[in-house]
């Protein structure tokens, strides 16, 4: 009988061997196949390996290629004990308080399978949209509660009634995948798992909207997913999911991966789309909107690999099943990225209310170093600094804001007391004034001021004085920025000097 | 390669990009990728033909050459080794390795070492942020990439 093991090709489980482990199962002498997937998102558990057998899947990890010849003399394929045996990955307390909506085929399919997507409950919002009336459709996404998770958190709902309701021939629906933020891995997490929701959301919203066309705009950081999106495309295509007329409907449906070039701010929703137009990603002064005027003028859903994503359950379930998790109006589940210096580093998909300290601790295990965690950035490079006297505060839209932070993406990133908040705050300035547009002077031009006047304060030159200049700084910036890449520096630069004024003392040469 | 054989290379490649990807809606990325795919750079002497064959300025092909961190008009070094300059691998000693690979290899960032072997890029988070200091050799990515990891990588692969 030949033994099905699943390793993952998700490219942390890559970085960390698992084509090595891969190469190592294959010396097996029993018979084996091996089952590429994407991370169950216990990443600090990768390459973990997982064997078919009579009382379920069974995982190991992190299972190196040197483990593989005792692991398998061990009984790996019967799902023996050793000491990496993790027993079934679903028991695990990482996973079993998980609510998996969105990302509840990860790391079980063949990412490039329609087979396998359909065995796990695949298509099956598509089949409902199909029968339904675009209004319906969008209607349902409505009710659903569903915000944008990009970052902007914007009722998905609103955007698509809008380009709904344009009398316009073509329109079109663009996926986000730019994914820039640090610390947030979810994007591509999904689209090197279970890449066929994100193709299902697609499609379910350009019958939503009447469009026949999308583009998923995807970060050229990460080649993995680039391969494993377009192959996923091409199976739908030639299973008929994708094309002139979706499994004989006569409705059509046609997507494309389009690679983006490593600028940050084409994240910036018009930016986006100055730049599938083959431009600089120049942000666009708004109005119009891009559900009114986007791609190529027409009307355009932009929304978010997550948000795109959530869009197939919403269908099959219904808005009212996907509503009832969360909390007040951060409906839904979120899928949060621990990252940084967490001991367990992954992806833990929750109903919004759950709170910071929660998912530092209970999931993420405290600080990988073993110090005390002394402050997280939440949202990417634009999110504020938060220190552990508000890590008891839920994570939903507004609890954050109160605040002074912000959901943005859903990833955090973890520091122990070893950092440097005024460095942080200097790279903030920094990243800013490498990724500016340049279109406006103060985020162009402030983002190095700032670098300089952290520099000067630091050196004890006149310190009363940068710090008002510093303040005046942020204030423009604020103002004075069309996108928030110049108009949301701030947040970490003026959230580090508030929580954490011992860094930005004056410092001794050394 | 003589001078008139690399030139030969570099319009096939061009004209390769340009029959394959010119007739898409919104080109100029696309094709800009195929040729940078293909050539490892985007020679500054396509500019004109890639202009007039898209219908587009000069100024704009060149605009959007530069605009784009990713793309590059000169070849880089036989390795590539790019780091993750981000938040999350900053939080798990990302600027130790920073500095340890710039002392190693004696250049900065965007520098190619003297004997053009290798070339070290900043890059701005690769979505491996759990598992840091996050570095890419040749397109392979790499998790807890310390000092003493760093050295074996280069030292493992290094065959320039
Ligand atoms: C500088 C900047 C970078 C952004 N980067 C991203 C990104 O990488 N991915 C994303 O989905 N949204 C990003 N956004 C938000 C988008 O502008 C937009 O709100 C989002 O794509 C809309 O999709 P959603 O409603 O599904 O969230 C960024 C915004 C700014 C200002
Ligand atoms: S704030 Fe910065 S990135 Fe945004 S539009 Fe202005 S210059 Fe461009
Ligand atoms: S921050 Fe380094 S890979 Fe994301």
């Amino acid at each position: 009988m030949v033994t099905r093991v699943y390793v993952p090709k998700d490219s942390t489980a890559l970085s960390l061997g698992a084509d090595e482990v891969v190469a190592a199962l294959r010396k097996a002498k029993a018979p084996i196949e091996i089952i590429r997937t994407g991370t169950r998102g216990m990443l600090w558990l990768e390459p973990l390996v997982e064997v078919e057998t009579s009382a379920g899947r069974i995982a190991y990890g992190p299972v190196s290629a040197d483990d593989v010849p005792g692991l398998l003399a061990a009984g790996l394929l019967t799902g023996a004990s050793h000491a990496l045996r993790i027993g079934k990955p679903e028991d695990h307390p990482y996973l079993k308080t998980q609510q998996r909506l969105t990302f509840a085929r990860v790391g079980i399919v063949d990412p490039s399978s329609v087979e396998d997507y359909i065995a796990h409950g695949g298509y099956r919002g598509l089949e409902r949209a199909l029968t339904m009336a675009p209004a319906d459709i969008v209607k349902t996404v409505a009710d659903s509660g569903l915000r944008g998770r990009g970052g902007a958190a914007f009722p998905t709902g609103i955007k698509w009634k809008t380009v709904l309701d344009q009398n316009e021939p073509q329109k079109y629906v663009t996926c986000n995948a730019d994914e820039g933020d640090s610390g947030t891995f979810a994007d591509r997490m999904l689209i090197e798992g279970d890449p066929l929701t994100l193709v299902e959301g697609m499609t379910i919203a350009g019958l939503a909207v009447n469009a026949t066309m999308g583009y998923v705009y995807l970060r050229v950081e990460y080649p993995e997913a680039i391969d494993t999106l377009r192959a996923a495309i091409a199976a739908a295509y030639k299973a008929g999911y994708l094309g002139a007329s979706i499994k004989g409907s006569g409705k059509c449906f046609d997507l494309s991966v389009r690679v983006a070039a490593g600028a940050y701010v084409c994240g910036e929703e018009t930016s986006m789309l100055e730049s599938l137009e083959g431009r600089r990603g120049e942000v666009r002064v708004r109005p119009p909107l891009p559900a009114i005027k986007g791609l190529f003028g027409k009307p355009t859903i932009v929304n978010n690999v997550i948000s795109l994503a959530s869009v197939p359950v919403i269908l099959e379930r219904g808005a009212d099943f996907y509503k009832n998790f969360g909390v007040g109006r951060s409906m839904g589940t979120l899928p949060i990225q621990l990252a940084g210096n967490l001991k367990q580093g992954g992806l833990v998909e929750r109903a919004f209310g759950v709170t910071l300290r929660e998912v530092l601790y209970d999931y993420g295990g405290g600080s990988a170093s073993g110090r005390p965690i002394r402050t997280i950035q939440m949202g990417g490079p634009l999110g504020a600094y938060i220190p552990p006297s508000d890590f008891d505060t839920p994570i939903d839209y507004e609890a954050l804001a109160a605040v002074g932070a912000l959901v943005g993406h859903g990833g955090i990133v973890a520091f122990d007391d070893t950092v440097d908040m005024a460095k942080m705050a200097r790279y903030a300035f920094e990243f800013c004034a490498v990724e500016s547009c340049g279109k406006c002077t103060p985020c162009r031009i402030g983002s190095t001021r700032g670098a300089n006047l952290i520099d000067n304060l630091l050196a004890g030159n006149k310190p009363a004085e940068q710090r008002a200049l510093l303040e005046g700084l942020c204030d423009t910036m604020l103002q004075g920025s069309l996108c928030g890449l110049g108009g949301m520096t701030p947040f970490p630069v003026q959230s580090a000097m508030k929580h954490f004024p011992e860094d930005f003392a004056p410092r001794g040469r050394h | 390669m003589s001078i008139v054989e690399a030139n030969e290379v570099e319009q096939a490649a061009v004209e390769s990009a340009l029959q394959r990807f010119g007739q898409e809606p919104g080109p100029l990325l696309v094709v800009l990728h195929a040729v940078q795919d293909h050539l490892g750079y985007i020679p500054t002497t396509s500019i004109p033909a890639i202009a007039e064959r898209l219908n587009l300025s000069r100024a704009e092909v060149h605009g959007v050459l530069t605009f784009y961190h990713h793309f590059r008009t000169h070849p880089q070094g036989r390795r590539v080794v790019q780091i993750c300059r981000a938040e999350a691998c900053q939080a798990r000693g990302g600027e130790a390795l920073e500095a340890h690979a710039k002392q190693c290899l004696g250049v900065d960032y965007h520098g190619t070492t003297a004997d053009g072997g290798t070339t070290l890029e900043a890059i701005y988070c690769m979505g491996n942020c759990a598992t840091g200091p996050s570095i890419r050799i040749d397109g392979k990515l790499h998790s807890h990439v310390t000092a003493a990891r760093f050295d074996k990588l280069m030292a493992t692969r290094g065959t320039h």
